[in-house]
């Protein structure tokens, strides 16, 4: 086992200087600085030699690969260097003051989409063909075309607009710190119902298809047939026996997702003006500040990288069959 | 066309039509594609000209402006209409890229194995590691946004899912007896690739063309939703509801109708690809996998 984790481990390695090299070329063969906003007619003329002095202060003027280097080796020890925007703070602190806000308003929606699919794929593959069946597929293949940002907006317009019952944008009240305790709680839970819907409705008609997959496969399998034939109840034939085993590439699946619901977040964040990582990478992109895009892409592509690994080793822990043949695919 | 393909394709159609669901998602795609081509006959009005007036800005829908105007007086419907054009063709020229991206690396990879297998399947691994939408975000920012950087760069991120399946196919397909006696005879590398083994590796290729299409107009209208993507003046269903999110207090047909249009074309094609998957070969459901938004 420690082998297995060791040789996955190793892989991870070449991944994420790769990750690093793709962030940095990416960005720097692109056109354009992110001192052009000062070459403006409206500003009159800006003497050349301000713009060559902030390039120098910047390291703008080396050429690429000694820019590279002098970056790989401050993000070794996580140093991204400092944000363009006129706050100019490090963006690691920029990046974590984001983090925490988007991991939890995640965490959150995959227990949900956990605690709503699970059932909802049982009954559907204990029960396939049945109405309820029938329901829930509809509702995946709509679940799967809606677009994500239509869907907030909607939302928005019906529950507070039209409604008025939910606040559409922020985590807080504009007069927050004049609520009591329990006021606050209330209010920030208000906050966050919208945002929490929409970024759930794709995830859970996803997770319930894989999960009805995966318990039609495992239903079919022998030692389920053996539990029946002994003559157990099929509610602990269905609840023990096949479910336990059809959880294992749910369970896989929901941790690989993680990145990309992070990724999924962007649109989500941005339209209901949650301060998470999202919405930092969309202002950087608007203002080209290079040092926070580079900063977020290497963090939460390193994010999926480590999620993938956990995942990869956990399906090992349990399941052994993958440690000693081939990776099953998934 | 020799008698067994013909009898393929008789198989083919009989389970396909067959399936209802998949049947009303082909008519709806035909009719889209249609649509758009015809977009210019069918649009009761120009879809760029602005009416600086007060009585034409914002209307609701009514029998003169269908489904109402915009901030600046223009028909709702025909920038729809001229919206699928983008949107349709954004869909099909980006996972063209992709796939001739990912069939290349893949037959290449399947085929030769060894060092070439190696690298480039470490390749598709490292770009499978960042979350799509950020990457994109990222590369968009610093491109001129234009339809054709769209395309590209929505094509050049999403070709990995192509590339493991045509390799996983040749892996197979190799082994063969029908590879083996053209290499036996000295047929080159490319014939063999080109001829013997890429028809055979092609309808799971189709399948993921069908489902990567709908991914692809999803992914479009959500960049141009951002404003992002595909530039104003072009219409395109995302920025219709970019322009539609700062009037969303007084005028939702802005925002109802463009999304709509993307559910039902995202929708169909979904349909109209599983039902092509189901109907090619009952196995390829392994092969393909369900279809899965995530890592976008």
């Amino acid at each position: 086992m420690l082998l297995y984790a060791l040789r996955r481990l190793a892989l991870a390695v070449p991944l994420l200087i790769g990750i690093t090299f793709i962030s940095f070329f990416v960005i720097q063969l692109a056109p354009g600085g992110p001192f052009d906003f000062l070459i403006n007619p409206d500003l009159g003329r800006i003497d050349p030699n301000i713009i060559k002095a902030l390039q120098v202060e910047f390291g703008l003027d080396q050429p690429l690969h000694i820019q590279y280097w002098r970056w790989l080796k401050r993000i070794a020890v996580l140093d991204f260097g400092r944000s363009f925007a006129p706050d100019g703070k490090p963006v690691l602190q920029k990046i974590g003051e984001r983090l925490p806000i988007t991991l939890f308003l995640n965490i959150i929606e995959m227990l949900i989409i956990l605690a709503l699919a699970v059932p909802i794929g049982v009954l559907s593959a204990t029960r396939q063909y049945s109405v309820f069946d029938k329901v829930t597929t509809v509702f995946v293949f709509v679940g799967f075309a809606t677009p994500d940002f239509w869907l907030a907006v909607l939302l928005q317009i019906l529950f507070g607009i039209q409604l008025g019952w939910l606040p559409i944008s922020g985590l807080r009240d504009f007069n927050w710190e004049y609520l009591s305790f329990w006021k606050q709680q209330r209010d920030f839970a208000a906050h966050l119902i919208l945002p929490i819907t929409v970024a759930t409705f794709g995830g859970l008609a996803g997770f319930s298809r894989y999960m009805r997959q995966s318990m039609l496969e495992v239903v079919r399998q022998e030692y389920v047939q053996t539990a029946r034939a002994k003559g157990l109840s099929e509610q602990a034939v269905i609840g023990k026996h096949a479910l336990r085993n059809a959880l294992l590439p749910v369970v896989t699946i929901l941790g690989l997702s993680l990145p990309g619901l992070i990724g999924g977040s962007v649109i989500v964040e941005w339209i209901f003006a949650i301060p998470g990582m999202g919405q930092l990478m969309v202002q950087a992109v608007f203002s080209r500040d290079y040092p926070v895009i580079m900063g977020n892409l290497v963090i939460v592509s390193t994010l999926t990288l480590v999620a993938n690994l956990l995942a990869d080793i956990s399906y090992g822990l349990v399941d052994p069959r993958i440690r000693v043949g081939r990776r099953v695919r998934r | 066309m020799p008698p067994r393909a013909r009898g393929e394709i008789r198989l083919f159609w009989r389970t396909f039509s067959r399936n209802q669901l998949a049947c009303v998602g082909g008519v709806v795609v035909a009719l889209l594609v249609l649509m758009a081509v015809f977009a210019p006959v069918l649009a009761p009005y120009d879809p760029y000209r602005i009416q600086p007036d007060v009585k034409k800005i914002l209307q609701p829908p009514s029998r003169v402006h269908l489904l109402g105007t915009d901030q600046i007086g223009r028909d709702v419907l025909s920038r729809i209409l001229y919206g699928a054009r983008v949107s349709l063709a954004v869909g099909f020229v980006s996972v063209g890229i992709a796939t001739i991206i990912g069939v290349l690396l893949g037959s290449l990879s399947g085929y030769h194995g060894g060092v070439v297998d190696g690298v480039i399947m470490r390749l598709v691994d490292l770009m499978l590691v960042f979350p799509r939408f950020f990457l994109l975000l990222a590369v968009l920012a610093f491109l001129q946004p234009s339809i054709w950087t769209i395309m590209a760069v929505i094509g050049f991120t999403g070709w990995m899912g192509v590339a493991r399946l045509v390799r996983a196919e040749f892996l197979s397909l190799k082994e063969r007896e029908f590879v083996i006696w053209s290499q036996s005879i000295g047929a080159s590398a490319f014939r063999i690739i080109w001829r013997h083994i890429l028809p055979n590796a092609m309808p799971p290729v189709l399948v993921a063309m069908t489902l990567g299409i709908p991914a692809a107009i999803l992914t479009e209208s959500g960049l141009s939703f951002l404003g992002l993507g595909v530039q104003p003046p072009y219409a395109t269903w995302g920025n219709i509801l970019n322009d539609g999110q700062g009037y969303i207090e007084i005028a939702w047909w802005l925002s109802l109708y463009p999304g709509l249009a993307i559910l039902v074309t995202v929708l169909c094609y979904n349909l109209l690809g599983e039902g092509i998957r189901d109907a090619l070969d009952p196995r390829l459901r392994q092969a393909i996998g369900r279809f899965v938004r995530w890592g976008r």
